[in-house]
């Protein structure tokens, strides 16, 4: 049966669910437990659990990223709370070089089943270290899993899923969509890795979105329906693995695709994934592949500047319609 | 001879017998160097064998260990194999790591080794979660990081042990200080004491001579009865000495040390012959027996080194297993073949 929920209520409910599936299942991180983060999202969570499972820690991210690391080689199944997803930069030795690298560096005899939980987007009015996307970062590196939810329901299905690999995976939520309510069934689900979500069938071009970037890419298909464009619109759900087939199916129908992301365009997941489109399916095409990214400056604080850095429905539907109507949409 | 050395007539040869092994090791590791037949570089423990063997042996197959880049040492103390070893130092497939950690990346699961590690300090976060782990499932087991002078200076040491301390976790920070740290002196990169930074966490820290096997084993045996019991955690700093450079391609050493204080430390401080002595002295083994032991392990090495240099290489399909587990091939698996066939 559905019910709405808040997206936080669904990351909520994954751990909770997982944790009481599975006693490896620990939760690190900074005020994690009675605070139950700045965000809420842990509420509730140390009362069932205890603070053995539930672990508050030290602002100490390289430390506590380790200890998760040398817990899920030995037994555990560690859910690292990095309270934003700008921290990341802290406890990259640790989930890149440690993390990433054990399995394969073991010969396969060491595994790190492990999450780190973090977050995405800008716009909040957080400035420059307390904003950013940097899963592309992340996805850089062979090992590490990387999962995108857009929605509720895949918050919670894909964490469910990614606490149960036996692999490190880095989950990013968008900050902004905590509040965000969606269908979430209350019998129990996983979403399986890889897989992408068909969200609008269209004709006339792909719009590929990623987790903050799946409305704007939903409501960009609005605009563009008033303009009597049909969009199809595409969410990854996860980009380490990328449903690749399911990009190609799509753009090889409608011969035009445009690829919108939160993390910067620079080098980033909007580039990868336009590299294959145009590796792949270049016959196919109609059009350039278009790529829209989070602006490659740091992210101002005054919102007049922060909302300038951010794709909106009305920018992708313009850059949509520019190449659905065969213009030119770069300088030569 | 009094009753307990007779009683641990056993123990003594065996500890005597790992350090042997550890040398031996590194000085065919350091020819196959020398010869061109080992790719990259490795960096030589000899010097130190007291450190890993007095600790490891206090510790059982369960307890883990996280070992760093001068790590062949821990991984023999800790039961690993010449085989083995020396298939993984060459890239071979029969290796631990089946080639693809090499001298650096020695992992040896079955035996409590979590792996050496080549970030300076990289391995004391996942020594600490290896306490965590201990203590959270109650299995008793106890940890054991070893890492070097200059590893103080990362900052991930201070975070976990302030966790650790925090959390009472069953794990021994084993600080090997052999006076430099890669061609720097220890006192050049090492401001006031060690011990006093560990002290500051409230850890009960003790200074060892590194060079005394039976020292560093009484110590340590103590220390982990302690950690079973609900004790923790501990700091040992263990005074030492690395024979060899930095690595084995660190010949040209007078800038950073002198060649009178590497003969004196070989001379008058080696831990094998120092033990030796007191093994004869305590009639527990005669020049002739610990001779035999030598060349008995000589061979023992000789004939791993010929099988690992015959052994084959991993096939090349093998480049992109293991980068996930549950995953055959990682290459189709990222582009989404669920599968990864």
């Amino acid at each position: 049966m559905d019910r709405e929920i808040t997206h936080s209520q669904a990351v909520n409910e994954a751990i909770a669910e997982e944790m009481r599936r599975d006693s490896t299942v620990i939760l690190l991180g900074e005020d994690v437990a009675e605070a139950g983060t700045p965000f809420k999202v842990l509420s509730g969570l140390v009362e069932e659990f205890g603070t053995e499972r539930v672990i508050d820690t030290p602002i100490a991210e390289p430390g506590f990223m380790g200890i998760a690391v040398g817990a899920a080689m030995t037994g555990m199944r560690p859910i690292v709370d990095i309270m934003f997803g700008d921290f990341l930069f802290l406890i990259m030795d640790q989930l890149c070089n440690q993390a990433a690298k054990t399995h394969y560096m073991s010969g396969g005899k060491l595994n790190v089943p492990l999450v780190v939980r973090t977050n995405l987007g800008a716009t909040r009015r957080s400035a420059a270290q307390h904003s950013q996307s940097l899963h592309a970062l992340v996805a850089h590196i062979p090992g590490l899993k990387v999962a995108l939810p857009a929605t509720p329901y895949e918050a919670k299905g894909l964490l469910k899923t990614a606490i149960r690999d036996d692999n490190p995976v880095v989950i990013f939520e968008d900050k902004l969509s905590y509040q965000m309510k969606g269908n979430v069934p209350e019998e129990e689900y996983l979403i399986e890795f890889g897989q992408a979500n068909l969200l609008r069938e269209g004709n006339d071009v792909t719009l590929i979105g990623t987790s903050s970037m799946v409305q704007t890419c939903v409501a960009a298909s609005d605009l563009l329906a008033e303009k009597g464009i049909s969009a199809e619109v595409l969410d990854p759900r996860t980009i380490v693995p990328l449903d690749e087939r399911a990009i190609l199916e799509s753009v090889r129908k409608t011969s035009r695709a445009v690829v919108v992301d939160e993390g910067h365009q620079n080098y980033g997941i909007t580039a990868e994934i336009a590299a294959r489109i145009s590796e792949k399916a270049f016959y196919h095409l109609d059009a350039p592949v278009i790529r829209l990214g989070a602006m490659d400056v740091p992210v101002p604080f005054s919102p007049a500047l922060e909302d300038l850095t951010v794709p909106t429905p009305e920018l992708v539907a313009e850059k949509a319609l520019s190449i659905c109507r065969g213009e030119l949409v770069h300088d030569a | 001879m009094t009753k307990s050395v007779r009683k641990n007539t056993e123990q003594y040869l065996h500890l005597y017998k790992q350090m042997v092994r550890i040398r031996t090791f590194e000085e065919n590791a350091n020819q196959l160097y020398l010869n061109a037949k080992m790719p990259g570089l490795t960096h030589m423990y000899i010097g130190q064998e007291a450190v890993a063997v007095g600790i490891c042996e206090a510790l059982d197959s369960t307890d883990r260990i996280t070992s760093t880049h001068r790590g062949h040492g821990h991984c023999l103390a800790k039961g690993a194999e010449f085989k083995q070893m020396f298939c993984e130092l060459l890239g071979k497939a029969e290796g631990y790591c089946r080639g693809k950690g090499g001298s650096m990346h020695i992992a040896d699961q079955d035996n409590g080794n979590l792996g050496a590690n080549a970030i300076v300090g990289g391995s004391m976060g996942i020594a600490t979660g290896a306490a965590l782990s201990a203590k959270l499932l109650g299995t008793k087991a106890v940890a054991v990081c070893f890492f070097g002078d200059g590893a103080t200076a990362q900052g991930l040491w201070y975070e976990v042990m302030n966790m650790a301390a925090l959390w009472q976790l069953p794990v021994i920070y084993a600080c090997e200080n052999n006076g430099y740290s890669e061609y720097t002196p220890t006192s050049e990169i090492a401001a006031g004491s060690l011990k006093a930074r560990a002290e500051a966490f409230g850890i009960e820290s003790h200074k060892v001579d590194g060079q005394d096997v039976l020292a560093v084993h009484a110590l340590t045996q103590g220390l982990v009865n302690r950690l079973r019991n609900g004790e923790g955690p501990f700091f040992i700093e263990l005074e030492t000495y690395r024979y060899h450079g930095h690595h084995v391609g660190d010949i040209n050493r007078s800038y950073y040390r002198t060649k009178d204080e590497e003969t004196a430390w070989q001379k008058d401080r080696d831990p094998i012959t120092n033990f030796g002595r007191w093994l004869e002295e305590q009639d527990i083994a005669s020049s002739e027996e610990l001779s035999e032991i030598i060349s008995g392990i000589h061979a023992e090495a000789e004939e791993a080194v010929r099988y690992a240099i015959d052994a084959p290489y991993p096939n090349h399909d093998e480049v992109d297993t293991h980068v996930f587990a549950g995953v055959k091939h990682a290459l189709p698996y990222i582009s989404g073949d669920s599968n990864g066939s």
